[in-house]
Order: structure tokens, then sequence, then C-alpha cells
């Protein structure tokens, strides 16, 4: 028996509903995504000692920029996550509105109106996934399977599966949009910032973001309360999409051309950064700031193994164990709390 | 006045008669333990005065208006609340996200409508002091005991300025400390001239709150009588149908 059991004696009724269980220290050590953080900076730490390498301006700037494709499409996954759904056609949806964007702007069409045109080609994506998991419910799994297949074999119908090079009279602007960099940061790092904020605020601030985390834990009683639990499953789905639109536009002003195995496998790293920064994959938790600092430790750990010497194969051995581990720690977190 | 008034209830499935010319009348701040087998009919006519069936015969009055509920939505437009057995909340969310869920308070941030925690905590505060339980606002349901966890479904019901809540087997899976906290929230209600219907197979708990006790068997109303008029006993045997009605 631990003082914890007792019940604790109030002076009134007032003083027991405004008694504090947790104070914000003992919250933030409660949390997943700080312990990611403070690996991710340890490891940042080591390598910046042990090697000479790591941390110069250029490595930094490398090792942020590369992240941030990665991190942008994490934080609609871990929306779609925290709803208890899970989308695998992100990589795929990346490709596709890439190749959009690189076919219009190919024909001469300016940036605005190519980038609009792909990421709407995303959102189209978002909006058929959402409709047949939330109206014919068939699972999100199944659904996304099959997305990922149609949506990379479309981007390789409407390419012919040529690869795109030459981005008409606005490719310096696409260039500069992906691949340049303000104040010496790179421009993916800012929207990645940016976007962040944005889904931070949307999921903690807002009436949306709150029904998200309630149809997640249990959405039987999240629709008793009247909340469209259908439209909101769809537009989940669909802020997922919008996410791998716009890193599918700035990755190709990056790297200056498109194939169509841009985005291959990427649904793994992605689910991966959510999962290691503290998203259930069981629904009704995650955070914006575990699904970055997730992300970021994946690619510090890549990084790492190249200035180290160390093949890179080593990666996903890495990034697999990171993601049975996180999983298995939130494991034993659930059987102390039911033991207790 | 009454606040609710079935009369002559009856719902069939096919061939199966579920529910056989029930009334029934609650008046407000009056407890009523609806009582039965498993099969008895409870469960149907809660659906029907819920909103959930509609009734193959018979009318429903809500005050002195007749009602035809379509919806689960239009019983609860008519101040009808249900707490249901497991009380649907949301457990990774706080104590007052949970009690406004679906109807958050919001205020404007800019060109945004944002969510006002502090009303919604201050609002739940408010509610569970009526109720006089001790759970606080911003705790998470997760880390709550059973009779916390109802007293956030029943803050629900409060927030809905219901008129009639119907509780679907509260006692059933707590503690016995906990099954205190239940009936003394079932109690605050009644103070607050709000209208239960209390379904249960715990006779003491029935006993111990419940104004009048309507026992239901195959269908058909057996009994209607208060409490001080009739014992455990006499319950069990029309229950069963040792007695045939009283």
């Amino acid at each position: 028996m631990t003082s914890e059991d007792k019940p604790k004696e109030f002076a009134s009724l007032d003083d027991a509903i405004d008694w504090q269980t947790h104070s914000y220290f003992s919250r933030i050590l409660n949390k997943q995504s700080f312990w990611v953080f403070i690996a991710a900076a340890i490891a940042c730490l080591a390598l910046a000692i042990v090697t000479d390498t790591f941390a110069t301006p250029q490595n930094l700037f490398n090792v942020t920029r590369n992240f941030a494709f990665v991190a942008i499409v994490a934080l609609g996954m871990t929306v779609v996550i925290i709803s208890g759904g899970i989308d695998l056609s992100v990589g795929s949806t990346l490709c596709l509105s890439a190749m959009v964007l690189a076919i219009l702007m190919n024909a001469g069409n300016p940036l605005w109106l190519s980038a609009l045109a792909a990421i709407a080609s995303a959102l189209l994506v978002g909006l058929v996934n959402g409709l047949l998991i939330a109206y014919l419910r068939i699972p999100p799994f199944v659904v996304t399977l099959g997305m990922l297949s149609l949506a990379r074999s479309a981007a390789m119908v409407l390419s012919n599966n040529k690869m795109v090079f030459q981005f008409g009279p606005d490719e310096k602007l696409l260039f500069w949009l992906g691949g340049g960099s303000s104040f010496g940061i790179a421009h993916p790092v800012i929207a990645l910032v940016l976007l962040a904020l944005l889904t931070g605020f949307m999921l903690k601030w807002t009436r949306w973001g709150t029904h998200v985390f309630a149809i997640g834990s249990n959405e039987r009683a999240a629709g008793l309360t009247g909340i469209n639990v259908l439209g909101l499953k769809v537009s989940v789905y669909m802020c997922s999409a919008f996410f791998a639109g716009v890193a599918g536009v700035l990755e190709a002003g990056w790297l200056g051309g498109v194939t169509t195995n841009l985005g291959q496998s990427m649904e793994l790293s992605v689910i991966a950064a959510s999962v290691i920064g503290g998203a259930n994959l069981m629904g009704g938790a995650g955070t914006v700031f575990g699904s970055v600092v997730g992300a970021a430790l994946i690619e510090v750990i890549r990084n790492s193994l190249i200035l180290l010497g160390i093949s890179t194969f080593w990666q996903g051995a890495f990034v697999g164990s990171f993601i049975i581990l996180a999983v298995a720690f939130d494991r034993l977190r659930a059987l102390r709390d039911e033991s207790r | 006045m009454s606040v609710l008034r079935l009369e002559w209830i009856s719902k069939h499935f096919g061939a199966i008669q579920a529910l056989e010319e029930v009334s029934l009348s609650l008046e407000p701040g009056e407890v009523l333990g609806l009582m039965g087998d498993n099969g008895a009919g409870k469960s149907t006519l809660v659906k029907i005065i819920a909103g959930n069936y509609r009734p193959s015969d018979g009318r429903i009055y809500i005050g002195d208006v007749q009602k035809d509920f379509h919806h689960p939505i239009e019983a609860r437009e008519s101040g009808i609340e249900i707490v249901y057995q497991d009380l649907a909340l949301c457990d990774n969310l706080t104590a007052a996200t949970n009690v406004f869920l679906g109807r958050e308070l919001t205020r404007s941030f800019g060109p945004f409508r944002v969510m006002d925690f502090g009303s919604m905590n201050a609002a739940a505060a408010k509610l569970f002091k009526e109720l006089k339980s001790e759970t606080r606002p911003k705790d998470l349901v997760r880390d709550m005991s059973g009779g916390q966890r109802q007293a956030v479904a029943i803050a629900r019901t409060r927030l809905a300025s219901a008129k009639i809540v119907l509780m679907d087997e509260p006692t059933a899976a707590i503690s016995v400390r906990q099954v205190a906290e239940v009936l003394n929230l079932i109690r605050e209600l009644k103070h607050q001239q709000i209208a239960v219907i209390l379904i249960s197979h715990r006779m003491p708990d029935v006993f111990a709150v419940a104004d009048r006790i309507t026992v239901l068997r195959r269908g058909r109303k057996v009994a209607d009588k208060p409490v001080s008029e009739t014992t455990p006993e006499e319950v069990t045997g029309l229950i069963t149908g040792a007695i045939q009605a009283a």
C-alpha cells in the first residue's frame, strides 16, 4: 500500500475539485515525446563530440532538410493515427502530387497553378480514402493499401513512367522553393515549422482536434454526443493527403526532377516517426512535437552511421528496434496502469 | 403534473411481442426503479423512451405534449438524457472535455474559434460541486474511479438541462464504496427535481434510492407501487413470476 492509495482529506469539496494531481513537471516526464527528444539530443551531442563532421553548419543544414519531408508527412499521419486509423498511401500520394506538378510545369504552366493542381490531386486521393473508410466501413489498412498501389500507378500512367526534369518558365522559382534557404534555414524546414505549429494549434485548440482525439478513443461515445464521425474521418484522411501533397511539391523542387519511384516505402519511415514520437496505433494518443522529434531521431541515426563509417544498411535495424521499443514501453505502461 | 407519461405502449418485432400495453408516468424529482429479468422488455422500453425504437402502438407524452420520436436526437431535444452502462466516455480526454464533448464552448482568437478550456473547466467544476462529487475537471477520465466516471457521465446530462435521466445498470460493475457514490449522485439529481429511471438488477440499490418500483415480466407491467409498500421478497417474486401481479 502506497501513500497514493489512501483517500486524501480535504477541507472542503472545493479544495478537492481544485486539487492538481500532476504538476506540469511530472506531466512532461510522463510524455514519450520528451524521452525521444532527450535520446535525439544525446545522440546529437555524442556525435558532435566523437566526430568533427557532425556539428558543421553544412551537415546540420543537410540533416534538418532531409528529415523535413518525412516530418511534414508524419504530421498528417499523426492526425490519422490519433483518430484510430492508418494511412499507407502517403508515399504514393506524395509521388502523384510531385508528378502532377512536374507535368503541368513541364507543359509551361506557372508554379502556383501547378502546385494548386498537385495538392488538389492529393486531396482527391484523401477524399476517396476517407469516403471508403467512413461510409463503406472498409478497414483503413485495406483502403490505403489499395490506394498505395493505385496512386503510384496513376503517377506512372500520367508520366508514361518517364523522369521529368524540365519545369518550364517557373523552374528557378520551384528549385528555390524546395531547394533554397532563407536566413540559413532550408525552405522545407521552414515549411515544416509552420505546418507543425498549424497542426499543433488545430489539435489542441479547435473542436476538430478534440473530436479527432475523441473518435480515436471511443468512436461510439463520440457519435452519441452528436459529433459527425463520418465527416470527421473523411477530413482526417484529407488532412494526411494534404501534407503528403505539400511535401511532394517541396521535394520535387529540392530534387530537381521527379521519377515515379519518389516516396517509395516512405510510409514506413513516416509511421515510424509518428509511433516513435508517441502516437498510439490503437488510436487516441499522439503529438505533433513527438512526430517531428521521431522523424529527426531517424535522420540523426542515418546520418551518424554515415559519419561513423558504418554501413547504412544498419539503419533499418535501428529504426525497426525503435518502433518495437516505443510500442513495448507503451504496453508496459498500460500493464502497470491495469495492475494499479 | 407528470414529466413523462406512457400510454398503452406496445412493441413487436415480427412475431415477437416485446412490450404489451405498458403505461407509466413519472413526476419531476421522482426516481423510478425499473426491474425485470433479462428479456422482460426493460431495454426495449428504455429504447422507446430514448427514441431508438418507435412503439408499434401507444402514445408518449413529455409534459402534456404528445411526442413521436424518430431519432434519439429528438428525444434528447425534449430533455431526455441517457447514461449508458459503459458510460460512453473518451478516457483520453479530461473530465471537463468529456462533459462538453460535442457542444464545446469556444471563444474568438483572431479569425478563429478556439476551445475555451477555462470556461469549460470552471463550468464542469460547478457541475461536479452540485453533484457533490470529488471530480477534478482537468483530470483524464482514464485516471478516474468508477464513481467519478459516473459523475462525469451524469454531469453531461446536467449540462443538457435534462428533465428525465435514464440510467442503465449504473451500479453493475463497480466497487461497494463507489456504489454509494453513484446512489448519492442519483439523490442529487432527484434533489434538483430531475426524474430518473433506474434500470438495475441490484435490489438493495433500487430500494435505497427509488421512490417507486415498476416490474416488467414478459413484456407486461406486473407491478407499479411505492417502495414503502413493497419488499425485496415481493419484487423478486414478481420478477420471477412466483407472484403473478401486485
